[in-house]
């Protein structure tokens, strides 16, 4: 019986990739080990080894196929000893194959996004009132428009240089900062050794020393073994040496739960770094609002925590035309408008706020979505508006519910904003357990779209 | 068996630092040190540390008073026996270019630029015209006009940080140095290795100085630490480690030279051990058990720094009434930062808020 070879996952968050590339043709004879294919990610390309020998009896996805779902059957090989099926016509065949089988993988292709198509349409951010009318758009993946504002920062500023482990030369180890190194050069694109509290403590005396870096963790997580530099050397040394010594520098990486990664690396700093006079912390969800923030981060004279989300580098979204697209600091906006209920959320939970909001309109809610953008300072100003509109409102966030941005959020309702209360602030956050593995665990842990949608109808009695 | 040590590829390099320097030798500095030890100071320079290092003793004998008075809170760590360190090292630095970081025993330090007392002082007793506008406190005091980056209260994060201040030297080429202090406590901390390494690694234009006072608070060397000998610390990183009398001026002085020289080359890093004593307890709140009353006697009697240099400079033909007239005119000074401490206002409420971010959002 044939063995079928199905498209690989090549790392925790891989949902489909390009087949780049066949190195083994129908017919030939493969040995484990061999390399068969070349899939690219997003991230990189990676070589497809084999495991069983025997013959590559049928290529089912050709070579240049985009968007290959995870597990999608792309080749048959025969076992040995085994009679190919299809050993008749083998010249034949090898012409004619690929032809009806992209076919087949297109429309399936095809099928699967004018399903998702309305939802996604719906479930976009709208457009930021901040970008001029007439600007042209560029369909722009996040993880391009944190490099895009890096590069331009780069070009306009010498003293501007990134720092972290795998930057440079691998690319940046989910590949944010593809393509600094050979634009920069080694002096500005640095990389170092695996020592977090070591380089952050480098970073933050190179910006007490006048210059502006950018110190990229690989997650977050791994900023646990710098966070005393974060707090006890960036954030309060403006204020114990009475203004005299600055330190301008943005520690950046993913932040949140990735995929199936574990409690150890699956965790919200958010609320942590938000807690800290001295900080600005960023955690933008869309490209437009990476892009802009991060410009504006970079020039920023204060110390910023920039939480990015692993999960969300890989989508696209529309980034304007402009020569330099600098945000404010400390601007929520509200990417959704309504007038039944408010859901506050930031980073991933925007676009699951978007889904639930979407399913809430087909059942006549009508909610709206502020994005914070910056958890610290807080746009206060944003969320009391909206709930002196919708007077309901709730806090989604992928974190842990006890000290949360939520948290935060229910208590300036409490202090600010009783009187436009018509119900209680509910949050709707991740389970208060560390992550676990399994997926459907890891599944029941974490906040989704329907959770913020119950949510909400409770707090509109519904 | 002592393993040869691998190959290392050809690679661009600039100079030959200690990483790629095959001959590299642990020694290499010291050789050179012990070859002419004490600096050949003229009697101008003498006179002038003899003052500086008078000047941190009475500012430091003063800021105690002031603590018994209640006029100083929290912590206030004193360099008292330690003097030698700061003014040896400091005096040769270039004011222009180079930069200093130390941790929170920290007012000679500053002393040792030429820095007011008065403003120092006001910052211990926390008041609006300190230094740090009495937001800091004796362990948070930064000059930044004068290079010096503090003044940090976490043991060995300023290893770290004097890291950073010399990769911005290196990236600006400026020609400047960092000199990184610590004590025989914080050598203990990982980020003091992690810096090593990426010191080494990068060539960064930094000397570490182990400020060695025998004792991290309460705990003495030989209690906390696997190696005493802390200038051999840098071997596993090929940092080439000097071994320095800390409670000689002159000797420093002569160490700083040929440690300074080495990095200004662009030969990398530097660790340099200064052996000293402080003839205090650890902070204002000490209780002392941990080493004998004769133990310091001995130091106080024998090895103090500014005893020493005054025998030279008596012995070199100074006048004791000369020097007498510089101890007079010191402790007037000190007088003089002390009642401007005690007199000047606490900071305007309004000031709690003020510092805390640079820009408005």
């Amino acid at each position: 019986m044939a063995i079928e070879l199905k498209m690989p996952a090549l790392s925790p968050t891989m949902e489909q990739g390009t087949l780049a590339k066949w190195l083994k043709q129908e017919g030939d004879r493969i040995e484990p080990g061999d390399i068969i294919a070349e899939i690219e990610t997003d991230k990189a390309t990676m070589e497809f080894e084999a495991i069983d020998e025997g013959v590559l009896e049928k290529i089912m996805v050709a070579a240049g196929t985009e968007d290959v779902a995870v597990g999608t059957v792309i080749a048959l090989i025969t076992g040995e000893g085994e009679e190919p099926s299809s050993s008749e016509a083998p010249t034949e065949e090898r012409a004619e194959k690929p032809a009806p089988e992209k076919t087949e993988e297109t429309e399936k292709k095809e099928n699967a996004k004018s399903a998702d198509e309305p939802l996604k349409a719906r479930a976009e951010p709208a457009r930021d009132p901040a970008i001029p009318e007439g600007t042209s758009l560029t369909s722009t993946t996040v993880r391009e428009a944190l490099r895009d504002a890096m590069a331009e920062e780069m070009r306009a500023d010498r003293r501007v240089f990134v720092m972290g482990e795998e930057v440079a030369e691998y690319q940046g180890a989910y590949k944010v900062t593809q393509g600094l190194l050979a634009e920069f050069g080694p002096k500005r694109v640095i990389d170092t050794p695996i020592t977090e509290y070591g380089f952050a403590g480098i970073g933050t005396g190179a910006a007490m020393g006048g210059l502006r870096p950018i110190v990229e963790f690989m997650t977050f997580n791994f900023a646990m073994q710098a966070i005393d530099h974060i707090i006890n050397s960036a954030a309060k040394t403006n204020y114990m040496s009475g203004g005299q010594m600055r330190c301008p520098i943005v520690f950046r990486g993913p932040n949140g739960a990735a995929s199936r990664v574990g409690a150890q690396h699956s965790q919200n700093y958010g609320p942590w770094y938000a807690s800290v006079p001295g900080l600005i912390v960023i955690a933008p969800y869309d490209a437009a609002d990476a892009k802009g923030l991060m410009k504006a981060a970079i020039r920023c004279e204060d110390p910023v925590v920039f939480l990015e989300n692993e999960l969300v580098y890989g989508r696209s979204f529309d980034v304007p035309d402009l020569d330099d697209y600098v945000l404010p600091i400390g601007k929520a906006r509200v990417v959704r408008e309504g007038t039944d209920v408010t859901i506050v959320t930031y980073s991933i939970g925007v676009g699951l706020a978007l889904d639930a909001a979407a399913t809430l309109a087909d059942e006549g809610i009508d909610a709206e979505v502020i994005d914070l953008r910056t958890l610290r300072p807080l746009d206060k100003q944003t969320v009391l508006e909206s709930l002196a509109k919708t007077n309901r409102l709730i806090v989604a966030e992928e974190g842990w519910p006890t000290c949360s941005i939520a948290s935060e959020i229910i208590a300036i309702c409490m202090e600010e904003g009783f009187d436009h209360l018509d119900a209680p602030v509910l949050r709707v956050c991740n389970e208060d357990v560390p992550l676990p593995y399994a997926a459907n665990l890891e599944k029941l842990a974490l906040i989704d779209a329907a959770r913020i949608a119950e949510t909400a109808r409770k707090v509109c009695y519904k | 068996m002592a393993k040869q040590p691998a190959k290392t590829p050809a690679k661009a390099k600039t100079a030959a630092p200690a990483g790629e320097d095959t001959d590299f030798l642990l020694h290499s500095l010291q050789d050179a040190f012990e070859a002419k030890k004490r600096y050949a100071a003229s009697d101008a320079e003498m006179l002038e540390f003899y003052r500086q290092m008078l000047l941190i003793r009475r500012f430091e004998e003063k800021a105690g008073q002031l603590y018994g008075l209640g006029l100083i809170g929290g912590f206030c760590h004193l360099y008292i026996g330690q003097e030698a360190v700061a003014i040896g090292l400091q005096s040769a630095l270039d004011n222009d270019r180079d930069s200093v970081i130390t941790g929170y025993r920290d007012h000679g330090h500053m002393l040792a630029y030429g820095i007011d007392p008065k403003v120092i002082m006001a910052e211990l007793t926390g008041r609006e015209a300190g230094i740090s506008k009495g937001k800091g406190g004796s362990m948070h005091m930064f000059s930044t006009e004068h290079k010096f980056y503090g003044g940090h209260g976490i043991v060995g994060a300023q290893v770290a940080l004097g890291g950073g201040l010399a990769l911005a030297h290196q990236y600006n080429e400026d020609g400047g140095i960092c000199l990184a202090y610590f004590g025989d406590g914080a050598a203990n901390q990982g980020q003091v290795y992690e810096t090593f390494n990426m010191a080494a690694l990068w060539n960064l234009p930094i000397v570490f100085v182990v400020e060695d006072n025998q004792y991290a608070m309460g705990t003495s060397t030989k209690r906390s630490s696997a190696e005493t000998r802390f200038y051999r610390r840098g071997t596993s990183f090929r940092i080439p480690g000097m071994e320095v009398n800390g409670m000689d001026v002159l000797e420093v002085r002569a160490a700083a030279e040929i440690a300074f020289a080495h990095v200004r080359e662009g030969k990398g890093p530097v660790l340099m051990e200064c052996n000293t004593y402080r003839f205090r307890g650890h902070s204002m709140s000490d209780p002392a058990k941990y080493r004998t009353r004769e133990e310091v006697q001995d130091q106080r009697d024998h090895h103090d720094p500014i005893e020493r240099l005054k025998k030279t400079l008596i012995e070199g033909g100074k006048a004791e009434d000369e020097l007498k007239a510089i101890d007079k005119a010191i402790r007037a000074e000190v007088a003089e930062a002390a009642d401007f401490a005690e007199s000047s206002p606490e900071p305007r409420p309004g000031e709690l808020y003020t510092d805390v971010l640079v820009g408005e959002y």
